[in-house]
């Protein structure tokens, strides 16, 4: 199924999440990745959701996002017109012998060594997903103690904003 | 009673309470002068309620400024059950010109205030205590959200310093209740509140109606607070569509002229909107037939010949066949629900479909949309008449005749109808349809669920918009006897009559005490079958006519050597409750006790029909079957006549 990204402004009240998530699982709908914070505006919060589905059924999902009282405004990122981040913070096996190899697969991917103990090392990368994905793959065989990641995080290229004027277009009026 | 002049308010008591029901309630029914003017704060010479309401107070409780937003905003009725957190609203109720009517449970609250909205077209308020009482409008709730009923609940929660510890009486309502309302508020200061009440009444009644819930902990009741009127209201993520499309309209208008065979499929969103007199100008304009869903009986006349009646499941053989055979759907306000279309994949395989809704969600949700309209019915059922009349002048003008023969032929060949039962049994589609013909097409009737509600779907004539009360989405069975309350409320010079069955009749009719004593004469027919009837049908069709756990013994117990007692006895019961209590066991007698139950206008009236338990409900499609495959009567498929259309 292909894969969507939601921007979706909503008011910064407390039960909002609880709605959206609610919502997606009432109606059937699997979530892949969830980001929740701030925007520009302290009364907005941006969720970035991304979700696999068809057509019809994300056509569906966003309409039943609108309905939702706090939800004020829903784009569909294009992956090629966005930019999609998201943060991994990852603990890695770097006894002596192995440090160097850790330090330089860091380095390739320009990921930062945020923690440094006789026995591991924590590395901070951020990017997208298929980046994040290349350097676990890379980091997996020095072995992995433990790891964080952060669901995406994405924005449309370009000068336009979802808010204001310009505004990228809704995903309601495509569809309705 | 009598009309409090300070005030020029109306009194919505309805009559003296029953004779023999005990005092008078404690709470007035009849607000006196020295009560609203407590209340109110202000001198109410010759201003209405609300106008008095409006003018600001300071230094007011939080539960002050509830009940004067509620007296703000024109709200006549509420229903509810007082209990611990919600007490301190209790106190300035108690003296408000707001009339609680006090319920037995909160559930009849909740049906009462649906009840109450569907009657009236306006808001429907009830109100409960936290934990139990607010969980109790659980089931309510989700029924005005399915049926799209704009319902404010108001609970009581615990203090706020107690809310996440599991205190006595929480409840999470708020989100135990996001998927079944339009929204919810969880109030954290007295100084929201009357915003928050403007908010859930705008919401509740603007857009898709539906059911809007606010919480108020029981400390920001009791906080100080000032009250000013009206507050702003703050929803920047709501903003219904209510104006279509021009080009939508157009592009409907286009497809309508040059359908050969449309039908117009309408639903409770015409009822909701109050676009029945734009719908009948639509249909005689257009000479296209009309199907009225199960939510939308009434919203054109039955009386009207091209009213084909009811589609779906149990609809009639000519409506159901219509929208199968139909080239063009003209859906208004209907969404296409598993009850009406059958299989998905099957229904209506050659028709274009035209869907206006005011709610984007629907079109395209379970059928594709040719035409998309997003828009209020009255609107856009407007807009369509103007755009078809110009595509009449135009000269494209459709030619129904031959749909027309072929419908008549499907009308008068496969009628609604049904059979006297084999055992002598009284008929309960003959009881409903003489009540649906002495009570006339003036009553409000309410339904259960099961065959009763669709015999009384079937079987009465509806005239009139608001005139027929159901629990359709949800299908809450127990619905019938507290919407007759909240109905007869709204419209107290109007016949309502439930018309229930014994299975839904014991889940509420509790409800029957607070309208004997609070004077509010409603009238009920048990279709008493002595069992689940509906699942019994089921039964004898899909489970070799084994009953498991359907019969009820209200007409006896089912081992025929035991003793024959009917338990409950409906008649008894009723009187204990208050109301009169009559029975009905033959053919002969069902006039002479339906205007029996007629004359009695000072008390509720309970009528126990004892009827055949054999009795089945058809036309029937088997759920999940095609529409094609819907049979007129049992072992009887209707013949269509390959190539017919």
């Amino acid at each position: 199924m292909p894969r969507h990204t939601l921007s979706v402004l909503v008011e910064n009240k407390s039960g909002v999440l609880a709605r959206v998530s609610a919502l997606f699982s009432r109606r059937g709908f699997n979530i892949e990745s969830l980001a929740v914070g701030p925007t520009e505006n302290p009364d907005l919060s941006r969720m970035t959701i991304v979700a696999e589905a068809e057509s019809a059924p994300l056509e569906q999902i966003t309409k039943q996002l609108n309905k939702l009282i706090e939800v004020i405004k829903i784009v569909e990122l294009d992956g090629e017109a966005s930019v999609e981040r998201e943060l991994l913070l990852v603990k890695v096996r770097a006894p002596l012998a192995d440090r160097t190899t850790v330090l330089q697969t860091a380095e390739l991917f320009r990921a930062r060594v945020v923690d440094v103990n006789t026995d591991t090392v924590t590395i901070e990368a951020t990017g997208t997903p298929e980046k994040l994905r290349a350097l676990l793959a890379v980091l997996a065989p020095l072995g992995i103690k433990e790891m964080a990641q952060s669901g995406t995080v994405a924005l449309g290229r370009g000068p336009r904003s979802m808010s204001g004027s310009g505004s990228l277009r809704p995903v309601d009026q495509r569809t309705a | 009673m009598s009309t409090t002049a300070s005030t020029g308010r109306t009194s919505t008591a309805l009559t003296s309470p029953a004779p023999g029901a005990g005092p008078a309630p404690a709470t007035p029914t009849t607000p006196t002068d020295a009560a609203a003017q407590a209340t109110l704060g202000v001198e109410t010479t010759a201003r209405t309620m609300a106008e008095a309401a409006s003018e600001p107070a300071t230094g007011i409780t939080g539960a002050q400024s509830l009940v004067r937003s509620l007296e703000a905003i024109g709200v006549d009725v509420v229903f509810g059950i007082p209990g611990g957190a919600i007490l301190p609203l209790y106190d300035p109720l108690f003296d408000s010109a707001v009339r609680h009517v006090l319920v037995r449970h909160e559930q009849g609250a909740g049906h009462a205030a649906t009840g109450y909205a569907q009657a009236t077209g306006r808001v429907g308020v009830c109100i409960a205590t936290s934990g139990p009482g607010a969980t109790n409008l659980v089931t309510p709730l989700a029924d005005a959200y399915m049926d799209s009923v704009p319902v404010v609940a108001i609970t009581g929660q615990v203090n706020s310093s107690l809310i996440g510890t599991d205190g006595f009486q929480e409840a999470d309502i708020r989100g135990i209740t996001m998927p079944i309302t339009k929204h919810s508020f969880l109030v954290t200061s007295a100084d929201e509140i009357p915003q928050r009440i403007a908010e859930a009444f705008h919401l509740a009644s603007t857009g898709r109606p539906g059911p809007v819930l606010v919480d108020v902990p029981k400390d920001v009741l009791q906080a100080t607070t000032d009250f000013s009127w009206p507050p702003k209201i703050d929803l920047p993520g709501y903003k219904p569509t209510t104006r279509p499309h021009g080009k939508q309209v157009r592009e409907a208008a286009a497809l309508i002229a040059a359908a050969r065979q449309p039908v117009l499929y309408v639903g409770g969103g015409v009822l909701k909107a109050h676009a029945t007199d734009e719908l009948a100008e639509l249909a005689e304009l257009t000479g296209a037939p009309v199907v009225t869903t199960l939510m939308a009986r009434g919203a054109f006349p039955d009386s009207h010949p091209q009213n084909l009646g009811m589609p779906g499941m149990h609809g009639t053989v000519a409506a159901v066949t219509a929208l199968q055979k139909a080239d063009l759907l003209i859906t208004l306000g209907a969404r296409f629900d598993d009850r009406v279309t059958g299989q998905l994949s099957s229904f209506a395989p050659d028709a274009a479909v035209i869907h206006a809704d005011i709610d984007p969600a629907e079109i395209g949700k379970n059928r594709r949309a040719d035409v998309p309209i997003v828009g209020d019915a009255k609107a856009t059922i407007a807009e369509l008449v103007t755009a078809v009349r110009a595509e009449h002048q135009a000269g494209r003008t459709p030619q129904l005749t031959g749909w027309w023969e072929q419908l008549e032929d499907w009308r008068t060949r496969y009628p609604l109808g049904y059979d006297r039962p084999e055992d002598g049994m009284l008929s309960p589609q003959y009881v409903i349809e003489r009540l649906g013909a002495i009570a006339g097409p003036d009553t409000i009737y309410t339904s259960g669920v099961g065959q009763h509600q669709m015999w009384a779907a079937q079987f009465i004539k509806y005239e009139k918009p608001g005139t027929w009360l159901n629990s359709g989405g949800l299908g809450t069975m127990g619905y019938s006897v507290p919407a007759a309350m909240g109905a007869k409320m709204g419209c107290p010079d109007t016949t309502v009559w439930a018309i229930d069955g014994d299975g839904c009749f014991q889940m509420t009719n509790q409800e029957l005490a607070t309208c004997a004593i609070e004077g509010i004469p409603i009238k009920v027919a048990v279709i008493n079958n002595g069992n689940l009837g509906m699942v019994r049908q089921w039964q004898t069709l899909f489970y070799e006519g084994r009953y498991s756990n359907t019969h009820l013994a209200t007409h006896g117990a089912k081992d025929p050597s035991a003793r024959q007692v009917r338990i409950p006895d409906f008649v008894t019961l009723a009187e204990a409750l208050g109301c009169v209590g009559l029975r009905c066991e033959t053919e002969a007698d069902v006039d002479a006790v339906i205007e029996k139950a007629m004359a009695i206008n000072d008390r509720p009236v309970v009528i126990d029909f004892i009827v055949g338990s054999d009795a089945q409900v058809w036309p029937m499609v088997a759920a999940g079957a095609s529409n094609d495959a819907i049979m007129a009567a049992r072992g009887l498929r209707p013949n269509f006549g390959e190539g017919q259309v």
